[in-house]
């Protein structure tokens, strides 16, 4: 589903990326995770082209993501994307913003688009707040209505980019939930998290970045029980001893 | 020492007023709906990553902003028909002017505006699959405006009073009207009185509109 070939990225002479390369296949979840500037989010923002790569591929759905003459927007319009601090449209409410892509870049019609939102919202727990607006909702509901909005696009895969960490503690639990089970559906996934849990609860693999590079790649048992690299046990130790 | 006014010359002089005061008004919305357009196309173009587009954008606002509107009223009335041939008269002449002119101030508060929306909402619309142009239309123009419009407004009301300035070339305007009615008369100290009430009723019912406007369109943060 998404192939990551020899990736590397720089911003000027800086080299954020350097030659990483992972998969995810269909159905899978990968939990990406590893210290702040390390590259996990620039990372996950290749994916669907939101941020340029200098150097190798990536492939998504068998369409090449930095191919000039590929069509992005329609690209993105089937990969959903949530991110850290939600971006919801402050100036719509609730229901335009589950509606919004589904008219505008699906073409659907609005009734069509109303009920899918709805029906998505109803999923996510947040019925009763449909006419609301972003800013009368808390951090976590809100970060519900983005997963709501990006499933509205009926996504092949998703993409999560510490999707909780702006949130206060007891939200993120609210949060995950809604994403376990989506993962228990079958989604393809690829989430930039420090959610340990998360990961041991319902990833198929944890990759491991550190300064740009993938230092490790594997199924999750392996990850947590034993990691190859010196780099990976120290972080784990720091972030499960507390 | 006021003993000697006499404003009974008002009431004769209302048809004129009114008539002068409909271009101004005229010439306040169409440089505004004008401007405003105008105005976030060069923002958009000073925004973009096209290095032509920015700089001509650039150069375009900067000499805008660096002559004073009362020249740039007198050289497009001059010079245009010298360059072009075509005569308009005063009043269109003015239209266009003050078009162009407002567009350059319009262009930086539009860019501000654009610039305090974050990247994070750009990339939310392209996440959606929208294009460049549908995230500026429906996410960031929108967000924009809410975020600008008093500044927005505020500069219209420098606007309607800059109007003035078109008596210069002679175009028939609200302080053109009551000047004339005046001279005619040998009122003008009445006429003056009378056109500046007008002017100050106009744009303090505006500025009450604009604070009645922020509440009922602020975003909810």
């Amino acid at each position: 589903m998404i192939k990551i070939e020899n990736v590397s990225k720089w911003y000027g002479q800086f080299q954020v990326l350097t030659d990483c390369s992972t998969s995810i296949n269909k159905g899978e979840v990968v939990v990406v995770c590893g210290p702040s500037g390390s590259g996990k989010s620039t990372l996950i923002k290749c994916v669907n082209g939101l941020e340029p790569i200098q150097k190798g591929r990536i492939i998504v759905n068998d369409i090449e993501v930095n191919d000039p003459k590929t069509n992005l927007p329609q690209l993105r319009s089937h990969v959903g994307m949530v991110f850290q601090h939600f971006e919801l449209f402050p100036h719509m409410s609730i229901t335009e913003n589950l509606c919004i892509g589904q008219t505008k870049v699906l073409g659907r019609s609005q009734d069509e688009a109303r009920e899918r939102g709805l029906k998505l919202l109803d999923r996510v727990g947040l019925s009763a707040h449909a006419e609301k607006f972003p800013g009368q909702l808390s951090g976590g509901q809100q970060q519900r209505v983005a997963i709501a909005r990006a499933l509205s696009m009926d996504p092949i895969c998703m993409l999560f980019d510490e999707p909780t960490s702006a949130l206060d503690p007891e939200m993120i639990t609210e949060v995950l939930d809604v994403m376990v089970e989506l993962a228990q559906e079958g989604m393809t996934m690829m989430v930039v998290t420090h959610e340990m849990g998360f990961a041991r609860k319902v990833a198929h693999r944890v990759v491991f970045m550190d300064q740009g590079q993938i230092i490790e790649d594997s199924p999750k048992e392996a990850f947590f029980n034993q990691p190859h690299s010196d780099r990976a046990q120290q972080f784990l130790s720091k972030i499960l001893n507390h | 020492m006021f003993a000697s006014l006499d404003f009974s010359i008002v009431l004769q002089a209302i048809p004129a007023i009114l008539q002068g005061l409909l271009y101004s008004l005229e010439l306040t919305v169409v440089a505004m709906v004008g401007g405003v357009i105008l105005g976030t196309l060069l923002a958009l173009c000073r925004l973009s990553s096209n290095a032509y587009l920015g700089f001509a954008a650039k150069v375009y606002v900067d000499l805008m902003r660096s002559i004073p509107l009362l020249m740039m009223i007198l050289w497009f009335f001059l010079l245009v028909p010298l360059m072009t041939g075509v005569r308009m008269g005063p009043e269109n002449s003015a239209l266009i002017t003050f078009t162009l002119f407002q567009a350059a101030f319009y262009s930086e508060i539009m860019r501000a505006g654009i610039q305090s929306i974050a990247k994070g909402q750009i990339n939310a619309g392209f996440a959606l699959g929208m294009t460049y142009s549908q995230t500026m239309a429906n996410v960031i123009l929108p967000q924009a405006f809410r975020n600008m419009l008093p500044v927005l407004l505020t500069q219209t009301f420098v606007l309607f009073q800059d109007t003035s300035l078109v008596y210069a070339v002679g175009a028939r305007d609200l302080l053109w009207a009551a000047k004339t009615v005046g001279i005619n008369n040998g009122r003008t100290v009445e006429m003056y009185i009378f056109v500046s009430l007008i002017y100050f009723v106009i744009c303090f019912s505006l500025s009450m509109f604009v604070k009645y406007m922020n509440k009922r369109i602020a975003i909810i943060r």
